[in-house]
């Protein structure tokens, strides 16, 4: 279906073109294809060079003494949380950002974040501090998924269909639903003991460095069983993000493709956000670097360049804030101003929205 | 649906205009706003008497009556009164009833512009701050407004989404600011409005915002019209620009003396606009009493619950107004969508 899309557009860039040199594939011609395929592999290498320097570089014990295993290890943990979330949110933000077709907004902005903490906040408040440390391990996390996962659900099946029915109505009520969570949920907090308040703290406070490897075993399947189900559904998102009018007349089922999409979406997010905690502009950061680092719309090409240049932002930007400007702490910052500049950038350079 | 509304609208307001064609604003004072008034004067009665000091056993409780009491209560008054104002010239000026400060940004420049005077003044006094945020939430303002001007827009829905990720961005600007020169407590605290530190000596700024007052009431009728766009003010004889900027101007004085005083109060700006327009149509200047009584009445009445709800201690009214704001917004979103 897709290829008859881009078969059209061919034709209409280059009428004169005989029926020859008609393509029907993703790109439009051999040389951007090989392009494509260059950057991808450049861009994995430098990803896994930043790794190996994460991993090794100014490891204060020589290779081979007994302790350089553990330190190695524990950097490892780091650099898988980095995977998780570079896959997590760049796939998330695509497949967000094709499904309500817009490249403007990003699941970030559903409240998830806020879900995660007043989860948290109301495991403390109302079973206490002893149930609380208990709230932690492979169940607990499934759960919290879980719940996040149903609450997205409810919030699309209910405004995507019947008497709303419109996507921006559900975007406005995902955003202020967060915002009003986020106020229970530091109200909740505002009423805890003070040494209940720390525990609670230092649970909320998700980081790259602060992820837990208690939960990768049951994440990682998680998510990449999600993401090989997004990539199998990538040529209905090529459909889908031509927008509600085309994808119907074209024999896609537009509402049900997108609550599918958006529930992978869900799934990924708050496995990120509850691994590494929130990050808001970075999925932006991501998704819009891969547009103008690939020339076509077809999502088989379009994710593994989101996941490519999602860690190696994510990666990169650890590597050179530790090691060479040795700025710990300031990363996921830098990242969300970086994100939160280009988005306004692009807002500006876009006519219409 | 939309024009079915405005025919409501417009029904109501030539019928009032056929009963009482020669003094229009007269038609507020009826029967309903007199019992309005009649509240919010006993939600500041009570108001007067709430709190964990007992001002009437204790010997000093007059004068803590003065020192704390009074003072709270009009500031309460106040703020209510201005940042639902502000909400009203806001949604106006673009047309669009999603908007008030919150979802513009405006707060969040406003923070900015405290951010940076602390900054640049090692103690700043607190006028310092108050002209900090009240420059920083007018050129914030009027980047949005700029921006709504350029782009075209497909829906009104998309235009508080992109305020409040523009908020984002420009909050998570301060963020960085206040981590580099550890400043990110001062910002949390900012950030959680709460009138209990008001007493006498810490807020008297606030009665400005009776000059702000005054002044949209003057210009109510011409902020009417700049709100039909600009080919119709035009051609009815308002300088469409200049009352653009004026409002703008009212707006950022409003918040900005808001958030250096008290703080970051969210959705006041939206409801209160959005529940009297629902009942009286769109005309500002008789709407504008009522958007004051609200406001005021809604602030205090968020106010008591705040300091009664843990009684001797209090929580800040913000999260109130938050979490009682975020369902009365959807609400209002959905009956929208429904008509």
């Amino acid at each position: 279906m897709s290829e008859i899309i881009y078969n059209n557009k061919n034709t209409g860039m280059n009428p004169g073109v005989d029926n020859r040199k008609r393509s029907a594939k993703a790109f439009r011609s051999r040389k951007e294809e090989t392009r494509y395929w260059i950057l991808l592999i450049t861009l994995f290498v430098l990803g896994s060079l930043a790794t190996y320097g994460l991993l090794v570089y100014n490891n204060p014990v020589p290779m081979g003494s007994p302790s350089f295993v553990p330190i190695v290890k524990r950097r490892l943990t780091a650099i898988i949380a980095m995977i998780i979330a570079a896959v997590c949110q760049s796939l998330a933000t695509v497949a967000f950002q094709s499904s309500t077709n817009n490249r403007i907004l990003t699941p970030s902005l559903l409240g998830f974040e806020a879900l995660y903490s007043t989860i948290h906040t109301s495991a403390m408040f109302f079973f206490g501090a002893g149930v609380f440390i208990k709230f932690r391990g492979v169940g607990p996390f499934l759960f919290q998924v879980a719940i996040m996962v149903i609450m997205c659900l409810i919030l699309y099946g209910w405004l995507l269909s019947g008497k709303y029915g419109n996507l921006q109505l559900m975007l406005l009520v995902g955003i202020i639903i967060g915002t009003g969570l986020k106020s229970v949920s530091s109200f909740m907090r505002k009423l805890l003991a003070p040494s209940e308040f720390d525990v609670l703290q230092a649970r909320l406070f998700g980081s790259v460095n602060n992820a837990d490897a208690e939960y990768f075993p049951v994440a990682i399947p998680i998510v990449i069983v999600t993401a090989i189900l997004l990539l199998a559904y990538s040529k209905k998102l090529n459909v889908l993000s031509l927008g509600k009018g085309t994808s119907t007349s074209l024999g896609v089922h537009h509402k049900s493709g997108v609550i599918y999409t958006l529930v992978l979406v869900s799934v990924l997010m708050s496995i990120s956000t509850s691994l590494v905690g929130p990050l808001t502009f970075f999925g932006f950061l991501v998704a819009t670097m891969t547009y103008q680092a690939v020339p076509t719309y077809d999502h088989r090409y379009v994710f593994p360049m989101a996941l490519a240049i999602g860690f190696l932002v994510l990666a990169g930007s650890y590597f050179f804030m530790y090691h060479v400007f040795r700025a710990q702490g300031v990363v996921s910052i830098i990242i969300e101003l970086f994100g939160g500049i280009t988005f306004l950038v692009v807002m500006l350079r876009k006519g219409t929205l | 649906m939309y024009i079915k509304m405005r025919k409501n609208r417009m029904n109501k307001i030539t019928g009032a205009e056929n009963t009482q064609p020669q003094n229009c604003s007269n038609k507020t004072w009826t029967k309903s706003f007199a019992l309005a008034v009649i509240c919010v004067i006993m939600l500041g009665v009570v108001s007067l008497f709430t709190g964990v000091y007992d001002i009437k056993v204790q010997e000093d409780g007059l004068q803590m009556f003065f020192i704390t009491r009074v003072p709270r209560t009009a500031a309460l008054m106040l703020t209510g009164a201005a940042m639902s104002m502000a909400g009203l010239v806001t949604q106006l000026i673009t047309q669009n009833r999603m908007v008030e400060p919150t979802t513009t940004g405006t707060i969040e420049w406003a923070g900015l512009g405290l951010v940076f005077v602390y900054l640049a003044i090692p103690a700043p006094t607190l006028m310092q701050r108050m002209a900090g945020a009240i420059l920083f939430s007018f050129i914030g303002t009027m980047i949005f407004f700029l921006f709504l001007r350029k782009v075209k827009l497909r829906s009104s829905l998309i235009v508080p989404i992109i305020g409040m990720m523009l908020g984002a961005v420009i909050s998570s600007i301060s963020t960085f600011i206040g981590l580099r020169f550890q400043m990110t407590q001062n910002i949390q605290t900012w950030f959680v409005g709460s009138f209990a530190p008001v007493q006498i000596g810490r807020y008297e700024y606030l009665w400005l915002i009776v000059i702000i007052n005054i002044i949209i009431f003057f210009y109510a009728d011409r902020l009417t019209l700049a709100g039909l766009g600009e080919d119709v003010a035009t051609s009815l004889g308002v300088n469409y620009n200049k009352i653009v900027i004026l409002g703008t101007g009212l707006i950022s004085a409003a918040v900005g003396i808001v958030a250096a005083v008290i703080g970051n109060l969210p959705f006041l700006g939206l409801i209160v606009p959005n529940i009297v327009s629902m009942y009286r149509g769109d005309d500002l200047k008789s709407n504008l009493p009522w958007v004051c009584v609200l406001g005021m009445g809604a602030i205090t009445l968020c106010d008591i619950i705040s300091r009664t709800f843990i009684m001797p201690f209090e929580v800040p009214v913000s999260l109130i107004l938050g979490t009682v704001g975020a369902v009365i917004f959807i609400v209002i979103l959905l009956k929208q969508r429904k008509l």
